[in-house]
């Protein structure tokens, strides 16, 4: 069997009760680029950790080449022969040293080498690696005094120096330009013609078409699907990430009001293409697209949270420009963050205040906080979002975690508002507490405007009378949830061949 | 990640359930029991502690870092920290002293010039932290240093009172006048003649509206929600730069009160006075954390944290314990809370009850 071959049988890792990988099956043949495709949380990165040495996994095999791969540390992995360059460009460089001894740095941690630096070695040893893999820089110039591409490539090369069975590249290109990306796609081949399995995870269907021999999909700590041959099957791979077909939901229909929200010509970015966009009243729209392709921007910029570079936006045809989510809030506009963790949960209160937060001023008197008129709201909210917990003083961490999704939900459906934006509501959310969630959204969403951004189709197809598709930052595609063609909307996330807009029926 | 199945919220076996609820009373009433345990101990073994004079004492020394402690509760609710309190409330000192022996101003002048120069320090240090992203410690830290050297020079180093030479030359003939004074050395009469000192009668005041503010109001409950998560509480409309700016005015404003008091007090604008107010304001307010396993900071537990380290000095002192023994009692006490509030109480949390 070839030396550079990694193959991954039944690899399972869990957080806590959180299963991440669930049993993965996965090979990766010698001198073939492996395009790994996942929505956020289907443990791309988990995948990544583990073979690069920084987690340890929970059962399974990987073997490389011949030989079984267990690695005791990220050190271990190098060594070994798996090496990984991570998103982060200034993560893999050293900014403040020359290219020479960026280049060289492992050896010089290796133990053996020495005490004292041997310069001009070093340099000479820098020079033909460089050289090997066609950088064209001094290599005693600082790193620091170099662009983003040469540093990811010298990032690549120092790497490399470590002739690696297989190379993993982590959304190399998140920073480059489109010529410095091709620079990398060059060195990419290089490396493919000299026999390295190479792992290349991006969400850009533009590198992946340039670049990628096989697609591997991933969905739920699970390959949802590979795709090879001499045409690949992009849709299918974007498809199989996204996972639609799982449930079948019938929506009941809304008859949508007169429009709350209308944006006109707005330009998320400087560059980005202007956009229209209306949300009726009693209408739920969902805004799907990739990762980068503009929602969590949309979201933002109806908060105050993000300036839109161009365009008009208004709410019951006033002109709406919040400074800040505060005034936002005022004007009737409320939106509930992704990430729970980090932008919404505060992990020290219970669950009554934690719902109470935004809408604090309504249950006090003379700045006073009424107990009891908040909490008598914590225990309606409960019981219309079926929140399992004790009472409404538990602390917001003793709840799994679609319990907290539905005290976030909770401390924005305690008033009444224009504009209800859901930002990646099903994140971190077990399936059953996902259809409460959906259900609820609905039902309450008559006398508003209800928007509700998420990566995965299937989420969209269950919560929304309307699709938007985004990307780059515009509004691509717009479908009624009716009868749709989820083929059609798949190649409009997919784009950017999809860039007309169309109106279904 | 949509791999979590609902269970309820709280799980403990019958068998564990005895013991965690043992643990859990310790937790919220252990410190509470040691405060207790402590009065007794030296009422019964130090000559002279039980009785409501020395009662008395406690509070009169508690009360200088009992309100400074205070302040800095305030600061640690918004997850900041105040380093600069100790030199506000010398300057405090300093400056009422200045204005009343030097400038021959009234008392209302130099009491007001005080406030707003305590305010106008945390606001400043509250702007250095919310504009300028210096980080907490490190700005109150260069406040510090600064007010400790700006509080010398118009003095060139000397402390303050009546009929000192001026750098100048001249003699000063400004005095304390007897209203100011009464605040650091009056006291009311309360059952026996003399018993309650006014600067006690301050530290509950302010405790008490301090407590109000923080857990009553909803300006409190936004502080502490700008503490635990501030990115959640910006996201649910909350100005969490204003609020942290008002916690370090609060903290400024109720330092330069205790450099009131104790420049009352001592009578004079003494330069080498209050240099342990900060540590043990900081130490109140820490200790504080374990009163009723709050894990927080609170400001009945900052309260009971300067009550508690008052009474071990004044029972040590009164059972001849030497002097410098009480820093390292000081810092032992300290260490000890700390366990409880951080191990004990995030276990209780991870136990999920």
């Amino acid at each position: 069997m070839d030396r550079n071959f990694c193959r991954m049988t039944g690899l399972t890792k869990a957080f806590g009760e959180n299963l991440v990988l669930r049993g993965l099956d996965l090979d990766l043949p010698a001198g073939r680029v492996t395009a790994l495709m996942g929505a956020n949380g289907a443990g791309k990165s988990t995948l990544v950790k583990i073979l690069s040495g920084v987690y340890q996994r929970d059962g399974g095999r990987i073997e490389l080449g011949d030989r079984d791969f267990a690695p005791a540390g990220p050190a271990d992995a190098i060594r070994q022969g798996i090496v990984t360059v991570h998103q982060s460009i200034d993560d893999g460089v050293l900014t403040d040293l020359d290219v020479a001894s960026n280049l060289m740095i492992d050896r010089l941690a290796e133990p053996g080498y020495g005490f004292f630096l041997r310069r001009r070695s070093l340099q000479a040893a820098a020079r033909e690696v460089a050289s090997r893999m066609g950088i064209e820089v001094d290599v005693r110039r600082p790193v620091s005094e170099l662009g983003v591409a040469d540093r990811q490539l010298i990032a690549i090369a120092r790497a490399m120096s470590h002739e690696p069975a297989l190379l993993i590249l982590d959304e190399p290109t998140s920073s480059l330009s489109s010529t410095e990306a091709g620079r990398l796609f060059d060195l990419v081949d290089t490396l493919k013609s000299r026999g390295v399995a190479i792992l290349y995870i991006s969400h850009r269907m533009s590198d992946i078409r340039r670049i990628a021999d096989r697609i591997v999909s991933m969905r739920d700590g699970e390959i949802a699907g590979v795709f090879e041959g001499e045409a690949l099957d992009y849709e299918g791979a974007v498809n199989a990430m996204l996972g639609h077909g799982l449930t079948e939901t019938d929506l009941a229909p809304t008859s949508p009001g007169s429009p709350v929200v209308e944006m006109k010509e707005i330009k998320l970015l400087p560059d980005a293409r202007p956009f229209d966009l209306e949300l009726r009243e009693n209408e739920v729209v969902a805004v799907t697209g990739l990762l980068g392709s503009g929602k969590t921007a949309l979201a933002r910029a109806l908060f105050g949270l993000h300036r839109p570079s161009g365009g008009e936006i208004r709410v019951d045809g006033n002109s709406f420009a919040p400074g800040g989510p505060s005034a936002a809030i005022r004007a009737g506009v409320f939106m509930s963050a992704k990430d729970r963790a980090s932008n919404a949960v505060v992990p020290e209160f219970d669950i009554a205040r934690n719902m109470s937060l935004p809408f604090l001023e309504a249950f006090s008197t003379f700045s006073f906080v009424s107990r009891h008129r908040e909490r008598a709201s914590a225990q309606e909210l409960i019981d219309a979002l079926d929140i399992v917990c004790q009472s409404e003083r538990d602390g917001i961490l003793t709840l799994s975690g679609g319990n907290q999704q539905k005290v976030m939900l909770a401390r924005w459906l305690s008033q009444t508002c224009r504009l209800l934006v859901l930002d990646e509501p099903f994140q971190g959310v077990d399936i059953r507490s996902r259809r409460d969630i959906g259900e609820k959204v609905r039902k309450t969403a008559a006398g508003r405007a209800t928007l509700v951004c998420v990566a995965e189709l299937d989420e969209a197809l269950e919560i929304a009378d309307r699709i938007i598709v985004m990307n780059d930052h515009t509004v691509t595609a717009e479908f009624a949830n009716r009868n749709v063609d989820v083929g059609a909307i798949l190649t409009a996330v997919t784009g950017p061949a999809g860039t007309t807009r169309e109106h279904a029926a | 990640m949509t791999a979590e199945v609902d269970k309820p919220a709280r799980v403990s076996g019958a068998k564990g359930r005895g013991r965690s609820d043992l643990l859990d009373l310790a937790i919220r009433y252990g410190f509470l029991a040691l405060l207790l345990g402590l009065v007794v101990f030296f009422s019964i073994f130090a000559e002279g502690f039980a009785g409501p004079r020395s009662a008395v004492f406690i509070f009169q020394s508690v009360a200088f870092t009992g309100i400074l402690a205070l302040g800095v509760t305030c600061t640690l609710v918004v997850g900041g920290f105040d380093l600069s309190i100790g030199s506000v409330a010398t300057s405090s000192m300093m400056l009422s002293a200045y204005m009343m022996v030097v400038l021959e101003q009234s008392a209302g002048v130099a009491i007001l010039a005080c406030l707003v120069m305590g305010a106008l320090i945390g606001v400043f240090n509250g702007i250095l932290i919310v504009k300028f992203r210096v980080p907490d410690l490190l700005a109150t830290l260069g406040m510090m240093f600064l007010l400790i050297g700006l509080q010398r020079i118009p003095t060139e180093g000397r402390s303050i009172s009546t009929g000192m030479t001026l750098p100048s030359g001249e003699t000063a003939t400004g005095t304390f006048s007897p209203f100011f004074l009464a605040m650091g050395r009056h006291r009311f009469d309360l059952v026996l003649e003399n018993l309650v000192p006014i600067s006690v009668v301050f530290l509950i005041v302010i405790g008490i509206l301090v407590w109000c503010f923080l857990e009553l109001t909803r300006h409190g409950r936004l502080m502490y929600a700008v503490g635990s998560n501030a990115r959640a509480a910006a996201l649910t409309g909350t100005n969490v730069n204003g609020y942290k700016i008002l916690a370090y005015a609060i903290s400024g404003v109720l330092a330069s009160v205790g450099g009131l008091l104790l420049a009352a007090r001592l009578g004079r604008g003494d330069i080498a006075s209050g240099t342990n107010l900060l540590l043990d304001a900081v130490a109140a307010a820490l200790i504080g954390f374990a009163v009723l396993g709050a894990a927080k900071p609170n400001a009945f537990g900052t309260a009971m944290g300067a009550l508690f380290v008052g009474i071990l000095l004044q029972g040590l002192t009164m059972m001849n314990a030497p002097y410098y023994t009480q820093d390292f009692i000081k810092g032992a006490v300290l260490v000890v809370a700390l366990v409880f509030t951080f191990a004990l109480s995030a276990r209780r949390a991870r136990g999920g009850t």
